[in-house]
């Protein structure tokens, strides 16, 4: 060790770390107080249209980690696919929404909540029936920017903080 | 022997003091419920502003969920501390591993016998008071060691030798500026120092003032000097193998060393519990909180140094500027006894900053690779 | 005099709080010095490169992202660009910019986090990297707006990127680039005089620039030992070749250089970035790409300068639609290399600031 700086480079730093005890802190108290999220948010859970789905099952095969579970049967009336069971298993699910990007009717959405949180694996794992959209189940903008635009605009630490000159 | 100061002749130790009911036992008890309320208050204040101050410093608000603005922290992190399992690892030393966190707490607890609260309020007004401070403060040292031997674990003995090191080379400097203070004060005795200081002694002797601040940093193990905690390097050091409540009385002892040094330092160099309009006690608290927010500052913004670095600063720099130092006021002392005080601060402060950038210059650390 | 004393083993990590993840570094010390050290990785090893072998090609891309999970961004854009050189993809001109642009991003927050572990590692007392954490957190948010994650980004797709940018990217991204120098001014100033770090880091840890070349280091290892080179100028990919921006080296080769390299990239990224957003050219961000990349027989192999170094990434194709094989060139590992020769005979002290000062990921080490 050598004081090239008599000390001066340990009171600039000094003076750095006073100036940021006079800043705004930059955290977020979390349950207290939430951020929006971005408008393309791939939240903890899949949003699928019941319509939409033809059950012709590319999402499956576009999946990394195969953890989309289609059963489909044929019926012959009006010679379509009809879904007898669509499940994932997000405890498997690394949310990389390359299902959303493949599916070509457009019949599935990542979700735009976030705190899923279970107790157990089997809860993680959506029917169905838990998947379909509802008022209380929103749909993320991911891939759909016709959808990300009537979400509320994602908060910022950029605007947050900013620095005056 | 009686002695006088301000008109007051002060009967010596076997009489004191004469007002208290009961006399000298009560005396005893009466200081001692002080002394310890006075530690733990502070020291839970104490670990409060740090993490408080540390999270401001960076951006963060700290501690905020128990109590208003977080002040019951210390509380949930004592309730939580002492439910936790004691955990005593199977090929330790056990009544070593038991015993070192009492060696190292009482001396830290001891050192408060001497700091006075205001004038003669104090549990022993020690002739010898700040020797007794210097040798007490050491004692610590064994029982952090008592911990670094008896975890039977190699990162908990290499900060217990990492300590060991750090405090008997910091020691001198630490001394030889505090002689200092004791020669231009005249006196031993913490409230005799303090006393003495008509001006507080850092504006005579601020070269002491920054030694016996580096110096007890490092021998209280504050950053930059926290090598023997340095959760980076050897996990948590002499602690690693304890938990609960053992845990509990070294982060006491951290704290109780922090409050002592800064009491310590109050008391010597900032006047201690002299000021106007407040009390005398809530001088020596404002004084104290003032050093230590110095220490949790300097805890924010420097990285840690090494081991022969340590041992480099002490011996190559705080030594011999101690040592400097120490002669400078000696020739005040006895050639000037009655300068002008704003003269002999300009004096000291020019001797300070030239003393700091001549050695400054000379000051090099040798060894960092060694050829193995 | 010396004393007689008696080495004895010390295993700093895997569980240890500053090994960067599950690194073990089995040190024989002697006091305080090093006297042997046996670098032991494996611990995160998740068989990425097997797994990639049973994936689509598209599949592969969030793997990628698990490589570096510091710089997820140049990793897509790394595998991205070898599989569109395997399958002769054309990428449009905006895809390119924008590609630029987040890369350069990336390589920002991937150094932010690499100067703060590093000071983190001195013992710093986490003060700079919460303040390094803060930055890299508008970055980050920058990414969550474009891709909707934090960390896995999964944005690059063969012959461009999964979605255009929305119009609030480029405002946010303006107001970030006018206050990041200062901020960079502000870490200098806390960290770049001060004696502490210069006494630690200075002459410690020397990689002499020969063996840093002999190891085939890279990144800012490499430059740091004073040797000018950069992917992104020696072998010109993506629109690199249209900006303007320099190389900043050090002299030394220790661990303060590297630190200084690190914080001047971040300078230079910024000059990238603007460049680049003052070209964005309009059009389509994606070109057209079958769902299942088919590519003909051959083999490719396509490297970027990521944040760590000279990333690679090695792709043989069978005609299916998934990779013959996958191979990785991770700059964590190779830069490890030399890790023992420039660890023995420090202290412990030392030896962690410069196992930080390499600024390795244990997710692409152990891959």
């Amino acid at each position: 060790m050598k004081f090239d700086h008599f000390g001066i480079g340990i009171a600039k730093g000094m003076a750095v770390t006073l100036k940021n005890l006079f800043r705004r802190p930059v955290t977020v108290q979390y349950p207290e107080q939430r951020l929006n999220t971005s408008r393309r948010i791939r939240g903890n859970e899949l949003v699928w249209s019941k319509e939409k789905c033809t059950g012709c099952a590319t999402c499956a095969k576009a999946c990394p980690q195969g953890v989309i579970n289609i059963e489909t049967s044929a019926n012959p009336d009006n010679n379509k696919y009809e879904v007898k069971k669509y499940e994932v298993d997000t405890g498997y699910c690394i949310f990389c929404a390359l299902c959303v990007e493949a599916c070509p009717f457009n019949a599935l959405y990542m979700g735009y909540d976030y705190e899923r949180a279970r107790y157990r694996r089997g809860e993680l794992v959506q029917s169905r029936d838990m998947m379909t959209e509802t008022p209380e189940k929103h749909v993320s903008g991911y891939f759909f920017p016709d959808r990300a635009a009537s979400l509320p605009l994602q908060t910022l630490l950029v605007e947050k903080i900013t620095e005056e000159e | 022997m009686n002695i006088v100061y301000h008109g007051i002749a002060v009967p010596d130790m076997k009489q004191l003091p004469p007002d208290w009911p009961g006399g000298f036992f009560w005396h005893w008890l009466v200081f001692t419920v002080i002394i310890f309320t006075f530690v733990f208050t502070l020291v839970m204040a104490f670990t409060w502003v740090e993490r408080r101050g540390l999270g401001r410093m960076q951006s963060r608000l700290g501690p905020n969920r128990a109590g208003p603005f977080g002040i019951l922290q210390p509380v949930a992190d004592a309730i939580k501390v002492l439910l936790k399992e004691d955990i005593v690892p199977s090929r330790s030393d056990r009544i070593v591993h038991w015993l070192a966190p009492v060696v190292a707490f009482f001396p830290a607890l001891l050192i408060f016998a001497v700091v006075p609260f205001q004038n003669g309020a104090l549990l022993a007004d020690l002739d010898i008071g700040i020797l007794y401070v210097v040798a007490i403060s050491s004692v610590s040292t064994v029982g952090i060691f008592m911990a670094g031997w008896g975890s039977s674990n190699k990162f908990s003995l290499l900060g217990a030798m990492r300590n060991v090191a750090a405090v008997v080379s910091y020691e001198m400097p630490l001394v030889l500026a505090v002689i200092g203070v004791v020669l231009i004060a005249g006196s031993l005795s913490m409230n005799q120092i303090v006393l003495a200081q008509d001006i507080p002694l850092i504006l005579l002797q601020p070269l002491g003032f920054l030694i016996v601040f580096i110096a007890g940093c490092a021998e209280i193990n504050r950053s930059p000097f926290d090598l023997m905690e340095a959760d980076s390097e050897i996990v948590a050091g002499f602690h690693t193998e304890y938990s609960g409540m053992k845990f509990a009385m070294f982060y006491l002892v951290e704290y109780a060393e922090a409050l002592a040094l800064s009491a310590i330092i109050a008391t010597l160099f900032l006047g201690g519990w002299r000021g106007p309009v407040l009390p005398p006690w809530l001088w020596l608290v404002i004084k104290v909180f003032a050093v230590f927010f110095l220490m949790v500052w300097t805890r924010t913004t420097l990285p840690r140094i090494r081991i022969d670095q340590l041992m480099a600063l002490a011996w190559k720099f705080l030594f011999p500027l101690a040592l400097i130092n120490l002669a400078i006021t000696g020739l005040q002392v006895v050639a000037w006894p009655d300068a002008l005080p704003w003269t002999m601060i300009i004096v000291n402060f020019a001797i300070a900053a030239v003393l700091i950038v001549l050695w400054s210059r000379l000051f090099k650390v040798g060894w960092g690779r060694v050829e193995v | 005099m010396t004393l007689k004393t008696e080495p004895f083993v010390v295993n700093i990590g895997p569980q240890h709080p500053s090994t960067h993840g599950v690194f073990r570094l089995r040190t024989t010390l002697d006091g305080e010095v090093i006297v042997d050290v046996e670098p032991i990785f494996g611990y995160l090893h998740r068989g990425i490169e097997k797994l990639a072998e049973e994936r689509t090609y598209g599949g592969i891309i969030p793997l990628t992202d698990r490589l570096d999970y510091l710089a997820s961004m140049s990793n897509n854009m790394g595998y991205c660009m070898a599989v569109e050189k395997l399958a002769g993809i054309e990428v449009p001109e905006r895809a390119e910019y924008l590609r630029v642009i987040l890369a350069e991003l990336q390589r920002i927050a991937s150094h932010l986090i690499g100067v703060g572990a590093f000071f983190n590692d001195l013992g710093a007392m986490m003060t700079p990297i919460v303040y390094m954490i803060r930055e890299r957190e508008k970055i980050v948010d920058l990414f969550e707006m474009l891709c909707g994650q934090r960390l896995t980004y999964n944005f690059m797709r063969f012959g461009g990127l999964s979605q255009d940018i929305p119009e609030e990217f480029l405002p946010a991204l303006r107001k970030f680039l006018d206050q990041m120098p200062r901020f960079i001014d502000e870490y200098d100033q806390l960290l770049m005089d001060n004696e502490i770090v210069l006494a630690r880091s200075k002459d410690v840890g020397v990689l002499p620039a020969e063996t840093a070349i002999n190891i085939s280091a890279s990144g800012p290892v490499l430059r740091g030992s004073g040797v000018k080179w950069d992917i992104r100028k020696a072998d010109p990919y993506s629109v690199y070749d249209r900006f303007e921006f320099d190389i900043p080296t050090g002299t030394a080769g220790d661990a303060y250089d590297r630190y200084r390299v690190k914080v001047e990239e971040m300078r230079q990224s910024l000059r990238i970035i603007e460049q680049a957003v003052a070209q964005l050219p309009g059009g389509p961000f994606r070109s057209k790409v079958p769902f299942l990349v088919r590519p003909p027989v051959g083999e490719a192999y396509a490297h970027i300068e990521s944040a760590r170094g000279d990333l690679g990434f090695y792709l043989v194709s069978d005609n299916s639609i998934a990779p013959y094989r996958f191979h990785v060139r991770a700059p964590s590992l190779i830069n490890l290399t030399a890790l023992r020769e420039m660890l023995i005979g420090w202290k412990v002290a030392d030896a962690i600031i410069i196992f930080g000062s390499i600024d390795i990921v244990m997710g692409e080490v152990d891959r």
